[in-house]
């Protein structure tokens, strides 16, 4: 059985569709038929989207036909990698106990430790959960998915075999956070594709910090799409410290359903990477339901990071927050679209959206998009953006004590990123991501893993 | 310690400073009163390095020092240090970090060893007690939220952490109650010793009350116009600047 399959001479999307005509043998493979009977509506749907350009209207500021140009490997099945990751990536967050799985190219890596779990909760291979719990599964996958709305969401739905499963039954809170750390790693340009699915029964609480890593120095593309349910009075914490080289591109798909007087909080820290594009949906679908969305971005050289947000409140007294910081420097550029959509109903709407970018340098650029739609007439709502520069009389005032002036800047750059930081609900790792955003401030963030690779990002070409 | 000689400065093309001269030896104060817009205020700001002002003459010697060649930093690490008529607020940055790394930037730059975590908060409490600021102040962000005489009291209370040779206090008296005043004024007289020396630049007496100098400079048209001891200040005080004006518009006609 071939484990890999390379494209061939790639023009994307006629690539990726006689890819998998190919293959299709291998795609289907150890999944189940939930699974398989979307692929082809999936493919029709890619086919007609297309690779996100700029003339989408959702894609506006990213243009990703350069990221799919070359040749990529992908992975179908399930590859060993012949390092025991897990003795390498102990947790790596002081004073914080952690349950650690490792995800490699998409894939849940199959010498994972068994975790000491409440009884009924489910950590571990989607495509394992997928054939030994097939109805459970099945009830969830892909319905918050429209493959017709998003060439992502389409491609990722017709390439899925695996990735990450939780499923916690109601009333059990995990304290303890589970932390995923996912890898990319391999000899030849890559293409991966993760699909996760996660369920937070009622009264239920989980916490879990995805780490996106690239641990060789080859070019990748991931595409990895997650789908959460947040059942009543469920909370539910979404941390995602994205940390790639320049050479990757990571595409994110989140999409959140949540029910009456659950509670979610999101925050994804776009550390380093080449290209990246975060899609997050949320749809508030209970009474009472409140979500907090935030995120911050730190790039420099040609980084491009895109987030996208999309809140709707589908029902009344539903409370949304969203918060996204972007320090742009040098030739770096991002872009932020955000945009709130209170339904017809959906009165006693609470519904916030800030966005900040701090323009470190002249050649740096950000497009900013704040959107808000609103059906129904008894609503709080705002949203606002604005784009600076360092404020120079603070910057004067700190230079006046003795500061130097890098010093200084970083003091001012940490400070500005620090109040998304702040909303972090897991004290040590707020610890943790303050001294990472120190760290990528001051360029040494491939020093602070404790990692035996030699990944310097600044050293890549 | 400092020599300001002919000091001439414009900012936007209007010139400011016209011809400043004046000397500042160790253990003396020095009061700079004018009426406002005189330049009074651009003189502090040259002086700790604020890059607004063009410099079209003069020099300005600290410790021998081309002082306007100095950064700013540097300016603060060999010994200046400006109180700011309006203290910045800096949110997201707490006191404590602030200060942890100005002092320990200065100090590096002295030759001295860095503080340690306990080193460090056992001088910030000590100092803290010499300005009555609240301790709850220092874990909050730089300035931010704080009331005008609380803003002023941590101008000194920062003055006093990086033990300045010459401070430069800019209108530090204004906006600030009675009781707010005595309090400064105690933190700066505390200060005081024959090896530093004080700059107030203020537009009332009311400070020299309790801030005594040695010499009262009134600054006029950007220029030094009259040096006298503290008995000027008292008759500015009863008189006001109309007659140094007139004095002066006289001369010029």
């Amino acid at each position: 059985m071939k484990e890999t399959v390379a494209t061939q001479n790639y023009t994307a999307v006629e690539d990726i569709t006689g890819l998998y005509q190919s293959n299709t043998e291998l795609f289907l493979e150890g999944s189940p038929d939930f699974m398989n009977d979307v692929r082809g509506k999936a493919l029709d749907d890619f086919v007609r989207q297309g690779i996100p350009s700029t003339k989408d209207e959702n894609y506006k500021y990213t243009d990703l036909r350069p990221v799919f140009e070359g040749d990529f490997n992908v992975f179908p099945s399930y590859v060993d990698q012949e390092i025991d990751f897990l003795s390498l990536f102990k947790c790596d967050v002081p004073k914080l106990d952690t349950f650690v799985i490792l995800t490699v190219n998409g894939w849940y890596y199959q010498r994972n430790r068994n975790l000491d779990l409440p009884e009924g909760v489910i950590i571990g291979s989607l495509a394992q959960a997928a054939r030994e719990h097939p109805e459970l599964v099945a009830q969830y996958y892909g319905k918050q998915v429209k493959t017709g709305k998003d060439p992502l969401a389409a491609l990722n739905t017709l390439l899925a075999k695996d990735g990450l499963f939780i499923y916690v039954p109601d009333n059990i809170v995990i304290e303890k956070p589970l932390q995923v750390i996912n890898l990319l790693r391999a000899k030849n340009d890559s293409f991966s594709t993760q699909r996760n699915l996660f369920i937070v029964g009622k009264n239920s609480q989980l916490k879990v910090v995805f780490c996106d890593h690239t641990l060789s120095k080859k070019k990748f593309v991931s595409n990895k799409l997650t789908e959460i349910y947040v059942q009543e009075n469920a909370v539910f914490d979404f941390y995602n410290i994205q940390n790639q080289h320049n050479e990757s591109a990571n595409l994110n798909s989140t999409f959140i359903c949540q029910k009456a007087s659950s509670n979610i909080q999101i925050n994804t820290a776009s550390l380093h990477g080449g290209v990246v594009r975060n899609n997050l949906e949320v749809l508030l679908n209970g009474e009472y339901a409140e979500a907090n969305v935030y995120g911050i971005s730190l790039t420099d050289n040609k980084q491009h990071v895109d987030n996208y947000t999309h809140v709707d409140h589908a029902k009344p007294n539903c409370t949304s927050n969203q918060l996204f910081k972007n320090v742009l420097d040098e030739e770096s550029t991002g872009a932020f679209a955000g945009r709130i959509h209170v339904w017809r109903d959906a009165q006693k709407t609470v519904a916030f959206q800030r966005n900040n970018n701090v323009l470190m340098s002249a050649n740096a650029k950000i497009d900013t998009k704040p959107q808000l739609v609103i059906d129904a007439n008894d609503v709080k709502c705002s949203h606002g953006a604005t784009v600076g520069r360092i404020d120079t009389e603070a910057l004067f005032y700190l230079r006046a004590r003795g500061i130097s002036e890098k010093e200084a800047k970083l003091l001012l750059m940490f400070a500005f990123v620090h109040e998304v930081i702040a909303q972090i609900r897991v004290k040590p790792l707020q610890e943790r991501l303050d001294e990472l955003v120190d760290k990528r401030f001051r360029g040494e963030i491939s020093k602070c893993h404790k990692c035996m690779f030699d990944c310097n990002p600044k050293s890549l070409k | 310690m400092l020599k300001i000689n002919n000091l001439h400065v414009s900012i936007e093309g209007k010139k400011i400073l016209k011809g400043i001269n004046l000397e500042i030896n160790p253990g003396e104060v020095h009061a700079i009163m004018g009426p406002n817009g005189s330049g009074k205020s651009t003189l502090a700001n040259v002086l700790a390095g604020r890059e607004d002002y063009v410099i079209e003459e003069g020099e300005v010697t600290f410790f021998g020092e081309d002082l306007l060649k100095l950064s700013p930093e540097d300016r603060a690490r060999k010994g200046l240090f400006l109180s700011f008529q309006y203290p910045v607020e800096i949110p997201g940055v707490s006191m404590v970090n602030f200060m942890k790394t100005a002092v320990n930037e200065v100090r590096k730059y002295r030759g001295q060893k860095q503080l340690t975590a306990s080193e460090f908060l056992k001088l910030m409490r000590e100092k803290k007690e010499l300005v009555e600021l609240n301790s709850d102040l220092a874990s909050r962000s730089v300035n931010e939220g704080f009331s005008g005489g609380e803003k002023k009291r941590n101008e000194i209370f920062q003055m006093a952490m990086l033990e300045p040779k010459l401070s430069i206090l800019d209108e530090t008296d204004s906006g600030l109650d009675i009781d707010a005043l005595r309090t400064v004024a105690s933190g700066v007289n505390a200060l005081k010793s024959p090896q530093n020396a004080t700059v107030l630049v203020t537009h009332y007496q009311r400070l020299l009350d309790y801030i005594v100098p040695d010499y009262v400079h009134v600054l006029y048209k950007g220029r030094i116009v009259k040096t006298a001891g503290k008995e000027l200040a008292f008759e500015l005080e009863e008189k006001g600047y109309d007659w140094i004006k007139k004095e002066l518009d006289e001369e010029e006609s």
